[in-house]
């Protein structure tokens, strides 16, 4: 890795280390996956399914949070408290230092979703005592939920190097929302017609698709995810994710800084 | 040879939420600086010197012109690795110790890791910080940033350093010791071009200064150049028991003490105050020219004939500024 874009991603994962709300939500988190374990106690016979559904889906709403309210800072906490000026007054390039960021919030967020598949998968040990192959799913579907985290990430980073912090927010979180529902949308797409049937269909295509990267469900129940949709998921993470981060560092390339 | 070359640079930015109009923060500016000076740019609040430091640095980007840092362009990232840059106020990463601050700007201005930790420790005992290397920047205080800033700004042993007002926030003691510190990097052969509105830092410093007002170049030189042009001013103090209706015609504030009287005027009008001390018989104890100081000099041109605002300055320089912000 280029030297620079590594010093800058490992003092983003260090502010982020060093900040104490990053430890609330691991906190958080656990505790909602001890709830997950008490949930599954009064249950009869869906202890498993439970503990999956809660923990998976507490690992993924934490991770989101995490992403948007680090990601959104990213640029725009560096600009508004001048931190910037002195990184990039050296032979830094602005894209560098936009990659930088994005490596450091996407390790930062991995360090913490394996902290908290640690508890998951000690959950699930509690409630069944014994973990079976199948279990091997929730794995894929942490994976699936890392791969959201990096494409929203990149997200927040986009909005955060040309928009305030709480647009950025907004803005990130709306196409968090519309983008779990991007398989019911071009559905509907697919159902109209005419002009209005090709800007949904754009509309549809354009909003990152985390209803595909989302098998929750299926892997509470068992079944396993096909290794087409792994490879597909990964591809479609990583060329969206380039794409939004080139859009920002083309964005931030320009940028006069107040 | 020439470190910085400034050709006909200049900024406008775009102001307004719905109908965007310009804003000009600086007119097309043209200025040299030597290698191995201490230059200063001289200017009251909101006068251009923040946006042109930040179009040198890469901070921000010219509408015009273009400049060059030994002999090269703006973006070439040889020349960012040449160049050292203290901001305004510097506000720094304040989860990391000094130390730690430190070796991240050492590592991104791609000093060799061997050495970096020693350059490191050198630079913290140069700016009085060795003490402090291992407490977090939260807890320093405003003039312990400033040197840490300025620490950050000397650490890879930059040939042209750039200081916006690197005296901003400090104590006396704190001064001085800045003040020694940029005659050190004038001895060591570095360029210092620093902007500052303290003009008896820049009177004591400075090899050449430029003046700057409203985004306009008006002046630059040696310092004892640019005010021996300026008409000075006489002190008389005599003694009597009125003011010669001529001396009071002149419109000088006169500061009486018992009997005797202290006046300040234009070297213009001395003679037609020694003729009216002598008409009066007045008792004359003195006559001492009073030095032209790089202020006078300063104020008279913030007042000048160029200025092509009919607003006040204050005003005005208050709008470049908000303007500069809101860019």
């Amino acid at each position: 890795m280029n030297p620079r874009i590594y010093y800058i991603a490992t003092n983003t994962f260090r502010e982020a280390v060093r900040d104490r709300v990053l430890y609330n939500l691991i906190a958080f988190a656990l505790l909602l996956s001890g709830a997950a374990v008490l949930v599954g106690q009064i249950s009869i016979d869906i202890e498993k399914l439970v503990v999956i559904n809660l923990g998976l889906t507490a690992v993924s709403l934490f991770g989101i949070v995490i992403a948007i309210f680090i990601g959104i800072g990213l640029v725009a906490k560096e600009i508004d408290k001048r931190t910037l000026y002195t990184v990039l007054s050296r032979p830094v390039r602005r894209w560098e230092f936009i990659a930088g960021k994005f490596f450091g919030l996407a390790g930062t967020l991995v360090v913490n979703t394996t902290c908290m598949a640690i508890g998951v998968f000690a959950a699930l040990l509690y409630v069944s005592h014994h973990l079976q192959a199948s279990d091997s799913g929730v794995l894929v579907a942490l994976y699936f939920i890392v791969l959201q985290f990096v494409m929203i990430t990149a997200l927040a980073l986009l909005f955060s190097s040309f928009s305030s912090p709480l647009l950025s927010a907004l803005f990130a979180f709306s196409l968090f929302v519309i983008g779990s529902f991007a398989e019911d949308l071009r559905g509907i797409a697919k159902l109209t017609h005419g002009a209005a049937g090709w800007l949904e269909t754009c509309v549809a295509y354009l909003v990152p698709n985390f209803s595909a990267l989302n098998v929750i469900n299926q892997t509470a129940h068992g079944e396993a995810v096909a290794p087409q949709l792994i490879a597909y998921n990964t591809t479609y993470a990583l060329v969206y994710t380039l794409a939004v981060l080139a859009g920002a560092a083309l964005i931030f390339e320009r940028r006069n800084l107040k | 040879m020439t470190a910085i070359e400034i050709l006909g640079l200049e900024k406008t930015y775009s102001v307004g939420f719905w109908r965007k109009r310009p804003k000009v923060a600086l007119k097309p500016l043209q200025l040299t600086v030597e290698e191995g000076e201490i230059f200063g740019f001289l200017g009251p609040n909101g006068a251009g010197k923040t946006t042109t430091l930040k179009m040198l640095v890469g901070l921000a980007f010219p509408t015009g012109g273009s400049a060059r840092i030994l002999g090269m362009e703006l973006d070439d990232p040889k020349m960012k690795a040449q160049i050292g840059f203290l901001p305004e106020q510097p506000y720094f990463y304040d989860y990391l110790t000094a130390r730690e601050l430190l070796k991240y700007y050492g590592h991104l201005s791609g000093v060799d890791a061997k050495q970096l930790l020693r350059k490191v420790d050198e630079v913290l005992a140069r700016v009085g910080l060795r003490d402090s290397a291992n407490v977090q920047l939260r807890k320093f205080s405003k003039g312990m940033l400033q040197r840490a800033g300025i620490a950050q700004a000397i650490l890879h042993d930059p040939k042209v350093v750039f200081l916006d007002e690197p005296m901003s926030g400090l104590d006396p003691m704190g001064r001085r010791e800045v003040r020694s510190l940029i005659e050190e990097l004038k001895a060591e052969g570095k360029t210092v071009f620093f902007s500052t509105h303290i003009l008896s830092d820049a009177e004591a410093l400075c090899d050449r200064v430029a003046i700057i007002h409203l985004g306009e170049l008006r002046k630059v030189g040696a310092v004892a150049d640019l005010t021996s042009g300026v008409r000075g001013k006489v002190e008389i103090v005599w003694q009597s028991a009125t003011v010669p209706a001529a001396i009071q015609a002149l419109g000088a504030e006169c500061h009486f003490a018992g009997e005797t009287i202290r006046v300040v005027i234009g070297e213009e009008n001395q003679d037609v105050a020694l003729d009216a001390l002598r008409r009066e018989r007045a008792r004359l104890i003195s006559v001492t020219p009073v030095r032209t100081s790089l202020e006078d000099y300063f104020m008279s041109q913030l007042s000048g004939p160029a200025e092509s605002s009919s607003k006040p300055p204050l005003q005005a320089a208050s709008e470049a500024k908000s303007a500069g912000a809101r860019s």
